[in-house]
């Protein structure tokens, strides 16, 4: 069933040195194959993109602090919230998750030497990198960027309504970068089954493994069907297809149909590498096992299968899909999500909860996701779509969803920057930055649910005075001008740490799982030796022999999900009496 | 084994549960929480299931931030040397908070289905039948009979405007009327793109999708004048796509409807 990595636990020092005859400094970044080198790139390009998409944002809610606005032209209006919801959705949010902090930090947690197909990593970030630069070149052309939507429905999207090379870009860009989420898939999925070290079963892993794994295969699903959509598009465009137009025979539902096929799946994979770091985080702030281990792989294992089936909530008000069953699947969602807040809830209980930046992320993510995922219920509710779809009421549903989403990966950030630096980011400044980004979040976002339910429909570059939209569309203006001033201090603490590191050590926060066990950062090859792994907490084991895990039953289910040797039960049995020996 | 603690988040989750229901049959009016009570019977129907769905959503949402806010502060580190208890799991705690969501679920699913069938329902002899096509970027009403044949006409004057910033109220944009209390049947096409028919007040929005001819149901309540706006971004002027509709008497709409075919624009 699974395979276990052969190879040598204890790494010869100098053996290990032998493999640093690699080039430094910039030939480093742009020849490696390092899983670590390729998941900072990421990272790093995914801020950059975050941060355009940032600017981009704050030029849309200027145009829309005032009624009658002429701030910008309604053509500039289109394209900046084309290309920000494209950038944050395409090239930030997914990226920074599984190009970037999973990238660097599956491999480590699982005790893997580097991902399954070093090169095949490489070649992600640079199909990525270009990707991404291809869909910034819009800009340039004379036409425009792409203008519409990041949804880019047909048959607006076709030759005719929108033409010239900016969208062509946008095309190109993304099936580049589909290709690129595609080979990433890929090698988790590869790495986690086949790369774990000796001892690491599948029941050991710490969750975000277990939701990359998810994600990864979430992403074979989803990924190929944007990709060919997008060819399809593009014959379209060039080649007279008709495939989305009734012109020829076509169907302009049927793009809807293939895109939320993608998007709504994607939104899982944007979303399940955020959970992991939540559970994580708070297991190790709260000193505490992850409460219902189990039950959160199962959940995030039902979440990836139910998201498959809920496409077509994006289309209710299409009148051309099957309300009752998209409706029920919708809903269903919220039970395994609900089991992850328990869960969550159940592992800061009793617990010893400290706030440092990490832990208070997740706290600020736990409080905005349960707003989006309240109204995610509402809006799953076909009458109550139809009566708030495509207004600011789904505009601040989703962004609800997604800034809990930022605030999970400034926890992953927080978290893990020692591990990849060596360095502290300021606490100071980072609770500075969470404090700012969680009120700026909600004064943003919170009276776009009223604007979205006095009409107010998205995607609007000018309203008029008498509409009644000013106060509330100015009010979210201030918002986002908090939430930039909160990104701002992340980046001056970015540069702080740089110019005036103060060291981590290797194990700065008392975590509890693998990738804490070697240096920070970590050598090439990852560890030079690897801690007895015989429980999920393989490093907590050893730093608080004392403090085991409390049984409340015996395990029923033991043997059912054996290691290949038969001899591991998955429960944390065989830590008491087992021999502390050294690897 | 029992999580002291438990009960008080519980106590507060009924106090406000109550305190909701309290609210909600003493004043004997839904609490609309931003959103429009409906100008249509399907509007109206509409705005029951989300005040009530928002209810319920609204008491979920308190009990489980309420249970995250206990959490964090009741369990703070305060003495960095006490190790706290490594449990893990709690069995029935963990069935518990499965089934309980799955009936919620059940009870929300029924009571949406419900709704959604008299909000879709279509009737076989509506009094008024429109033709609505979306375009780039306007909208043209076409008033049939039985038969189909357009009997009066009501349209964008001019497709590609400047930016207005006018209210959708005002006479750049197209009005048409609908009679009070009697069935009008919408069928809603379009030429060019995706759009979006979007009435805020009614509670309804459905696309114009082009190979698709879209047919529901509007049964006024209340007079007056009412915004609409096309909700599914469809290019350049998207923002200037507004109409507005007015419900009036079944008298005045006869009226209304002979001087409109007066006015040859039955072409």
């Amino acid at each position: 069933m699974t395979v276990l990595a052969d190879r040598p636990e204890v790494f010869d020092d100098d053996a290990a040195h032998e493999h640093v005859h690699a080039p430094s400094g910039f030939l480093k970044w742009v020849t490696s194959t390092d899983h670590k080198v390729i998941g900072k790139n990421y990272t790093v390009t995914a801020v950059i993109f975050f941060l355009l998409a940032g600017a981009m944002a704050m030029l849309i809610r200027a145009q829309l602090a005032n009624p009658d606005s002429t701030f910008l032209s309604q053509h500039t209006y289109n394209e900046m919230f084309t290309m920000h919801g494209s950038l944050m959705i395409y090239l930030f949010v997914g990226p920074v998750a599984f190009g970037g902090l999973a990238n660097y930090i599956v491999p480590l947690q699982i005790g893997a030497p580097d991902m399954a197909f070093p090169r095949l990593n490489a070649l992600s970030y640079w199909l990525y990198l270009g990707g991404g630069t291809l869909m910034m070149m819009g800009f340039f052309t004379t036409g425009s960027a792409a203008d519409f939507g990041w949804v880019a429905y047909a048959p607006l999207s076709n030759s005719i309504n929108t033409p010239g090379a900016g969208p062509d870009l946008w095309i190109v860009a993304l099936v580049l970068t589909g290709f690129s989420a595609i080979f990433t898939g890929v090698n988790l999925v590869s790495t986690i089954y086949y790369l774990r070290a000796p001892g690491m079963t599948m029941f050991r892993m710490p969750i975000f493994t277990w939701n990359m794994l998810v994600t990864g295969i979430l992403i074979l699903i989803a990924f190929p069907v944007f990709t060919s959509a997008l060819v399809l598009l593009w014959c379209d465009r060039h080649l007279g297809a008709h495939i989305f137009e009734v012109q020829g025979g076509g169907m302009p539902v049927l793009w809807q149909d293939l895109f939320w096929f993608f998007g709504h799946p994607e939104v899982y994979i944007l979303a399940l590498p955020f959970f992991g770091i939540v559970t994580d985080v708070i297991a190790v702030f709260s000193r505490k096992p992850i409460f219902g281990y189990r039950g959160m792989v199962f959940a995030t294992i039902s979440i990836a299968a139910l998201s498959t089936s809920v496409w077509a909530h994006h289309m209710f008000t299409t009148g051309v899909v099957l309300l009752p069953f998209f409706s029920l699947m919708s809903y269903l969602i919220a039970v395994p999500t609900g089991i992850k807040f328990f869960n969550w809830i159940g592992t800061m209980w009793r617990g010893s909860v400290k706030f440092d930046t990490p832990m208070l992320f997740c706290i600020g993510f736990l409080g905005t996701f349960l707003v989006g995922g309240v109204t995610g219920i509402l809006l799953a509710s076909p009458p109550i779509d139809f009566a708030t779809h495509d207004t600011y009421f789904v505009v601040a549903h989703f962004h609800s969803v997604v800034m809990a989403l930022v605030m999970g990966a400034f926890a992953g950030f927080f978290y893990w920057y020692p591990k990849m630096t060596g360095r502290m980011l300021r606490e100071s400044l980072g609770k500075a930055t969470f404090w700012l980004m969680f009120i700026g979040t909600n004064v943003t976002f919170d009276p776009q649910y009223l604007l979205g339910l006095k009409g107010m429909p998205r995607r609007i570059a000018e309203y008029a005075a008498s509409d009644g939209y000013t106060l509330l569309n100015r009010i979210s203006s201030v918002g986002a001008a908090i939430i930039f001033v909160s990104v701002a201090l992340f980046v001056v603490n970015l540069i702080v740490s740089w110019w005036v590191p103060v060291p981590a050590g290797d194990n700065p926060w008392d975590a509890a799982t693998l990738e804490w066990a070697t240096s920070s950062p970590p050598p090439h090859h990852n560890f030079l030796k690897l801690p007895p792994i015989r429980s999920r907490r393989p490093v907590w084991d050893k730093n608080h022999p004392n403090d085991r895990i409390i049984e409340h039953a015996k395990p029923k289910l033991g043997g059912m999900f054996a290691t290949p040797g038969g001899a591991v039960l998955l429960e944390d049995v065989g830590l008491d009496g087992g021999p502390e020996a050294e690897r | 084994m029992g999580i002291p603690g438990v009960a008080r988040p519980r106590g507060i989750a009924r106090f406000v549960l109550l305190g909701g229901l309290a609210l909600v049959l003493g004043g004997c009016t839904l609490p609309t929480f931003g959103g429009f009570r409906g100008a249509t019977t399907q509007g109206q129907t509409e705005f029951k299931l989300w005040s009530w769905m928002t209810i319920a959503g609204v008491v979920v949402a308190v009990f489980v931030w309420g249970l995250i806010l206990w959490a964090v502060l009741a369990y703070r580190r305060r003495d960095p040397d006490k190790m706290p208890k490594q449990f893990q799991s709690n069995g029935p705690v963990e069935i518990l908070y499965t089934v309980i969501p799955l009936i919620i679920v059940g009870f929300i699913f029924f009571y949406t289905v419900v709704a959604e069938n008299k909000v879709d329902a279509i009737s076989p002899n509506p009094a008024v039948r429109i033709t609505v096509t979306g375009f780039q970027w306007g909208w043209r009403f076409s008033y049939r009979n039985a038969s189909g044949k357009q009997v009066a006409l009501v349209e964008t004057a001019q497709p590609r405007p400047p930016l207005l910033a006018a209210s959708p109220l005002s006479s750049e944009y197209p009005r048409f009327e609908l009679p009070l209390g009697e069935t009008t049947q919408i069928s809603l096409l379009s030429n060019d793109v995706v759009h979006t028919f979007y009435v805020p007040a009614f509670n309804f929005g459905r696309q114009a999708l082009p190979g698709v001819d879209n047919k529901f149901d509007f049964t006024p309540v209340q007079t007056g004048v009412f915004v609409g706006h096309c909700a599914t971004y469809c290019g350049l002027y998207h923002s200037e796509m507004l109409f507005s509709v007015a419900v009036v008497t079944p008298g005045a709409f006869r009226s209304w409807l002979k001087a409109q075919s007066a006015s040859g624009a039955a072409a």
